[in-house]
């Protein structure tokens, strides 16, 4: 069965709020009793550019951006022009009637709901930023909403600034609320009656999850130079320092950062980084430095659309490869893969984990898309998670030798200050750190680093995940921020299945091969040019997908085009 | 009580005959024996470069980390672990070339850090090409014709980016340097040290001889504090005029006092709590 979705898009100049008043509205929908599903557009200025912010909401799963618009708040002419062609049949469109807008070409099945946004604005307090709230208000009206959970919100969200602002926002949700209520209430179904009472839930995104799965991970220690997308992790672990005894640190650079952590790690502290390919390339010098000196770091890298600067506030997934194979020789790395929210906040917390049991790095691959798209969660539980913190000791040891070959590849941890000498080596060395080019010593040591990779298979390393029936004529193969566009595109659908893959390395080989045996038909679904994952997956398992569905425009699969290839397919039937 | 013997690893330095390394691993060294340093309350970090050896040399927990990089390494053990004496030795190679940006910010935000420069006016791992701080003028291997570009003091470069302990000295001076290295330490804030060092295989011009001559001592009643006689000071580099001592010296908040959680153990020392992450996983409803 495929799930009811309403969705909402908020369009404006960018410095209107747009991505406040969405959250806002994402919130709304969750206290309500509704699952949400946000995706936010805007270009890289901070004034004037065109911003967009989709809020979808729905009972049942949704978990992907759509390629439709059922009501539309324009906060400019822009918004209306850009975005008449996605209005559904009976959609809305509310736009302020004081601003001389122009409308002719809005389809006669699209409801106007014009509505004197800044005049209410001025009524309610005065100040421009009003406006949203008022829009807000009046779809609260329009949609069947109950205001006192909007009041309840407003009090929440603004608590901290003040009686008079709580005040006036309440005073400029309900001016819109009953002039829409009166105007257009009977135009519409009601999306957003409050639904049956659910759970409260967060609403967030991965860079939220990211940062509060490394603070429920015991971070100790974070550097993040601010770039796009994943700014925001910084913005909550800046917050939350001194409340959980933890470092974050803006550094000069991308290098700075990642060889402060390092540093840190080398010290005994948990350590992190996060950064987009731009500075994940700058960090690819140092990449292998904590590979060598088999120091843990975990390293959350939000990948953005093409090379250079190229789409910087759009998505892709063309950093695999970056993050596979980026620095001179051979080490040790591991790579996951999460594909929502939920997965990004669980698997930041056993990135911590894995980093100090193999000491070294973990990336966590990510995108725009999951970075910055909200997902209503009932509260994350991670009261049965262990911090691991392998073979570390903070305990004077006597001969003690940091790099000693182990069967498992895994030697015991220091850490500066303890009284256990060794040296953390760039160069190769022997079992104390000391400098050593000796032939032995040499295949030894790599051998022991090299082989943590093969314990991780072993010990740690995931399955891929099997959604949908057992059997199918279709397979789709995919990984990342995909997934959720991919579910919700073969709900309706008896004889089509998805393989998600969370591990990159090491790879899951056996398990594929298995689950591919039984595959009819694949379609490697990927967001780069190149087919990244499809590549890797025929290196490493010797398996040719039969088909591929790329797309490299920046912008996320919608599960319409998903469709439109599994249409195509069992068009032409299925033979592989 | 640390001694020397303490200090001693199975290695032997490999560094060439009277290079200027030696006496500044020494000055080091009978630094350490005076205060105490060892492993359970120092770290140091190295840059790559000839200099960068001194941790095979020197059995105290380091990092030998990346050309140009040592200093950021060294913020983040400082962070981690305050209550550590950290080293930084580096080259006017990595320091000054491929990493002068960590080296202007390193000065910028006071991180209570010691750095000692290496000196040599060379790259000369790689046998002997122009570095940043090469007189204009001097043939090397890089620029056979003289060295076209102006080079730049280290201490000045310090003083103008905002470091609070900046001094010059001459690598041959063991004591002074040993001194010097003891109250940079004790300095609450970043210690920039600038150690002229001859490069006895690749640099004919900087010799040890040449030091010994042209090096002069700041005058006894010097101002530390005057930021800007520091500057000039700093900038004198020439024939029988090349300033020596403590240029500057202010008290100045450090990087680790801005951060309320370092006010007592460090970071790695407090057991992780995780309480209270409940509550804020509670306002994003």
């Amino acid at each position: 069965m495929e799930s009811k979705i309403f969705t909402v898009t908020i369009g404006g100049m960018a410095g209107q709020g747009i991505k406040a008043s969405g959250i806002l509205l994402a919130r709304f929908a969750s206290r309500s009793g509704y699952n949400i599903f946000t995706h936010v557009e805007y270009p890289s200025i901070i004034r004037g550019g065109h911003n967009v912010m989709q809020v979808n909401i729905s009972k049942g799963n949704v978990a992907a951006t759509q390629s439709k618009i059922d009501f539309l708040i324009a906060l400019n002419q822009e918004t209306i022009d850009k975005h008449l062609e996605e209005l559904t049949p009976g959609a809305g469109l509310l736009f302020d009637s004081d601003k001389k807008l122009n409308t002719d070409n809005v389809p006669e099945t699209v409801h106007l709901c014009p509505i004197p946004l800044a005049q209410f604005a001025k009524e309610a307090g005065g100040s421009d930023i009003l406006i949203n709230t008022v829009a807000l208000g009046a779809v609260v009206g329009i949609m069947g909403g109950d205001l006192n959970i909007m009041f309840k919100l407003i009090e929440d969200e603004f608590g901290d600034k003040g009686e008079k602002i709580v005040a006036s926002d309440k005073k400029a949700a309900q001016l819109g609320y009953d002039f829409a209520l009166k105007n257009f209430g009977h135009k519409f179904t009601n999306p957003l009656e409050p639904a049956e009472k659910g759970e409260h839930k967060m609403v967030l995104n991965g860079n939220e999850a990211a940062a509060l799965g490394a603070i429920a991970a015991g971070m100790q220690f974070a550097a993040i130079y601010p770039m796009s997308p994943i700014s925001n992790i910084l913005h909550v672990l800046a917050r939350h320092q001194e409340e959980f005894n933890y470092i974050y640190k803006q550094p000069e650079d991308e290098i700075a950062a990642m060889n402060m952590a390092i540093g840190a790690a080398f010290a005994g502290a948990r350590s992190m980084v996060a950064t987009s390919g731009g500075g994940f390339s700058l960090m690819a010098e140092t990449y292998g430095l904590a590979g060598i000196t088999e120091t843990p770091l975990v390293i959350i890298e939000g990948m953005r659309g093409a090379p250079a600067t190229g789409l910087p506030t759009w998505s892709e997934q063309s950093d695999l490869r970056l993050v596979l194979h980026a620095h001179q020789g051979d080490f040790p790395r591991i790579v996951l893969t999460p594909g929502d929210t939920k997965e990004v906040f669980y698997t930041t917390m056993q990135a911590f984990n894995l980093a100090e049991k193999y000491q070294t790095t973990v990336v966590v691959l990510i995108d725009k898309d999951l970075c910055e798209s909200d997902q209503n969660y009932p509260y994350f539980d991670y009261s049965d998670y262990k911090i691991d913190r392998g073979k570390f000791t903070m305990e004077p040891t006597p001969n003690y030798k940091r790099y000693a070959d182990s069967e498992d590849g895994i030697s015991v941890r220091s850490a500066a200050g303890v009284g256990n000498f060794f040296i953390a080596n760039s160069d190769e060395h022997d079992e104390y750190g000391y400098s050593s080019e000796e032939i032995d010593n040499r295949n030894t040591q790599m051998r022991k680093r090299m082989r943590k990779l093969e314990t991780c298979a072993r010990e740690d390393m995931e399955e891929p995940v099997l959604h949908g029936p057992e059997n199918a004529d279709i397979t789709i193969i995919s990984w990342g921020s995909t997934k959720g566009a991919i579910l919700q595109a073969i709900e309706k659908y008896d004889n089509v299945n998805f393989i998600q893959v969370k591990w990159m390395n090491p790879f899951p080989t056996q398990a594929l091969t298995r689950m591919l045996e039984k595959a009819k038909y694949t379609i490697s679904a990927e967001l780069n040019y190149g087919a990244h994952f499809t590549g890797l997956l025929r290196e490493k398992t010797g398996f040719v997908v039969d088909d591929t569905l790329l797309k490299y425009d920046g912008r996320p699969f919608y599960p319409k085009e998903i469709q439109n290839k599994i249409e195509e397919v069992l068009k032409k039937g299925v033979s592989s | 009580m640390t001694t020397l013997a303490d200090l001693a690893t199975p290695h032997q330095p490999n560094w060439c005959p009277g290079c200027g390394n030696y006496t500044i691993w020494a000055a080091f060294k009978n630094a350490a024996v005076e205060q105490g340093w060892d492993n359970t309350n120092t770290a140091m970090t190295a840059d790559i470069g000839c200099n960068g050896h001194i941790v095979n040399f020197t059995k105290i927990n380091s990092v030998e980390g990346l050309h140009g990089r040592a200093l950021p390494v060294a913020e983040g053990i400082k962070m981690a672990n305050h209550k550590l004496n950290v080293f930084s030795f580096i080259g006017d190679g990595g320091c000054m070339g491929e990493g002068g940006n960590h080296f202007i910010h390193a000065c910028r935000r006071n991180h209570d850090i010691t750095v000692v420069i290496h000196d040599n006016e060379l790259y000369s791992l790689t046998t002997g090409q122009t570095s940043p701080t090469t007189q204009q003028g001097y043939p090397t291997k890089s620029t056979p014709f003289g060295n076209p570009d102006k080079p730049f003091s280290p201490a000045a470069l310090a003083i103008a980016s905002g470091a609070t302990f900046v001094a010059r000295v001459y690598s041959g001076d063991i004591k002074n340097l040993k001194e010097i290295l003891i109250k940079a330490n004790k300095h609450k804030g970043i210690a920039i040290i600038d150690v002229l060092q001859p490069c006895v295989t690749f640099h004919k011009v900087c010799t040890h001889t040449f030091y010994q001559q042209n090096t002069t001592p700041l005058p006894d009643d010097w101002d530390r504090t005057d930021k800007a006689a520091a500057f000039m000071k700093a900038m004198e580099f020439g024939e029988n005029d090349i300033p020596v001592g403590i240029f500057y010296e202010v008290e100045k908040p450090t990087n680790e006092s801005h951060f309320p959680q370092l006010k007592q153990t460090p970071i790695v020392k407090i057991p992780i709590k995780r309480d209270g992450l409940k509550e804020i996983l509670k306002s994003y409803s």
